[in-house]
């Protein structure tokens, strides 16, 4: 790692001033994305600025049909949390899919949302469930929010604080998971919403997570496996690497898609 | 430089480091506790685990100065008075071990598992182990004596 200044801050109001005095200065959450990518020496920030202590971005509030989590709750808060299990046990199974358990004693939900990871689950939830990413200066709607692979539309300096999921009528989410490292080679969440049936893909976009209108539309009228079978996902925009080719990853998406819906509904 | 103060082992430790020293650095080489072993680069095998406010963690992926004020427990402290921990003593038992090196990080991730599953399930294992990788037992005798540990637990 090349060398930083490591501080702690004491409130939000603090670790806003200092990431705005410093335009190479990052927030540090969890760490499990940040100091890997410093170990690795892809990045060389001048400041890290520990944000995961602060008391404004700590909690989870279930209240008039909202459920709140704080920025820097960990995977493993969230997973346990009898809250979460009750209201929206989609979210709490996902987040348990995360990593490994060391890694989710540290992760967050903030620091996965802000990273936006093309591979990652959390953003797929987000997206699916129509949820609020609130900062310290606005709220912005998820699907304003992803904006391509590792990008959002948070500015520097910008924190998220918290995220709002409204409790959607009935959610799941099934993945493949890259069987080393646990991220999503495709992984879709479906959300039975106020707003209708939405359904996010994760893993498998060339830019990064994306709403599948067309298994919108077919599931609003029958949530079920055989409705996501007759559909075809055009593989164009499907990433390829080293873990799947463009068509194999399409294909995925159908399957986990269809698991999910069976995962609603009880029907194949 | 920052200023650290944290419990490891039970005992009060301070220390001037790098803001950048990572925590299994800080254990192995200010506090010569080599127990804690580092095995890669990428946060992915799980020799470093040690158990921070009493939960397994990477400690190859934590700044010790990230680690101020908390309680750190390595594979140096779980033994209690001379007598070992029930995942120590299993994994002796059970042979689950040919190199070792992996068996540090294996002990301290059984002993947080067995806080949060007593009596865990074969799923709850190999998922509990997810984050540890072996390269020569092929994981069989981890996994009995990650069972065994459980009932020298209950005893
Ligand atoms: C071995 C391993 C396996 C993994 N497997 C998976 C997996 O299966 N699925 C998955 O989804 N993820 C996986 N991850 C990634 C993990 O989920 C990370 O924890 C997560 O992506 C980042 O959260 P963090 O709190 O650790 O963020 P950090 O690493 O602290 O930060 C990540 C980035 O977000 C910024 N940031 C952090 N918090 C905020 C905030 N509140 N506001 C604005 N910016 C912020 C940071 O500056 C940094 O750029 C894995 C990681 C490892 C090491
Ligand atoms: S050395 Fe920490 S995970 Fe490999
Ligand atoms: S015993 Fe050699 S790596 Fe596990």
């Amino acid at each position: 790692m090349y060398a930083f200044q490591y501080r702690k801050a004491k409130t939000l109001q603090e670790a806003v001033d200092w990431l705005a005095k410093d335009e190479e200065a990052r927030p540090l959450s969890g760490g499990m994305t940040l100091l890997p990518t410093l170990k690795a020496r892809l990045a060389q920030p001048s400041q890290l600025i520990d944000i995961a202590g602060l008391a404004e971005l700590a909690g989870i509030e279930n209240k008039n049909g909202v459920l709140t989590i704080g920025a820097a709750t960990r995977y493993y808060q969230i997973a346990t949390s009898p809250v979460v299990r009750e209201v929206l046990p989609a979210l709490a199974s996902l987040v348990s899919t995360v990593a490994d358990p060391q890694v989710r004693n540290r992760g967050t939900l903030g620091g996965s949302v802000a990273n936006n990871d093309p591979a990652a689950d959390s953003p797929a939830a987000v997206l699916a469930l129509n949820a609020t990413v609130i900062t310290n200066k606005r709220e912005i709607a998820a699907d304003d929010f992803f904006q391509g692979m590792f990008t959002t539309a948070l500015e520097p300096g910008e924190l998220v604080v918290k995220v709002a999921f409204p409790l959607p009528r009935a959610a799941a989410y099934c993945k493949f998971p890259h069987p080393a490292s646990g991220y999503a080679v495709a992984g879709v969440f479906i959300a039975q919403t106020a707003a209708g049936v939405r359904v996010a893909v994760t893993g498998a976009g060339a830019s990064g997570v994306f709403r599948w209108s067309e298994a919108e539309q077919a599931l609003a009228k029958d949530m079920s496996a055989a409705a996501i079978d007759k559909l075809t996902l055009a593989a164009d925009d499907i990433n390829e690497d080293i873990h799947g080719s463009r068509e194999y990853r399409a294909q995925l998406v159908k399957v986990m898609a269809g698991r999910a819906a069976a995962a609603i509904s009880g029907k194949k | 430089m920052a200023k650290i103060t944290l419990t490891v082992n039970g005992e009060k430790r301070s220390a001037e480091v790098e803001d950048r020293t990572l925590l299994a650095n800080f254990l192995r080489d200010t506090l010569n506790l080599t127990g804690t072993h580092v095995g890669c680069d990428t946060s992915q095998c799980g020799a470093c685990t040690v158990h921070v406010d009493g939960r397994a963690v990477k400690s190859c992926t934590m700044l010790a100065a990230q680690a101020d004020g908390a309680d750190v427990l390595t594979i140096e402290g779980l033994a209690k008075n001379g007598k070992l921990h029930p995942a120590q003593a299993a994994f002796t038992e059970c042979h689950a071990l040919q190199c070792g090196f992996c068996t540090p990080g294996m002990i301290m991730t059984t002993a947080a598992l067995l806080k949060d599953h007593p009596q865990p399930t074969d799923d709850e294992i190999v998922h509990g182990l997810e984050g540890n990788l072996c390269r020569c037992t092929g994981y069989l005798n981890i996994i009995k004596a990650v069972k065994r540990a459980a009932e020298l637990q209950g005893k």
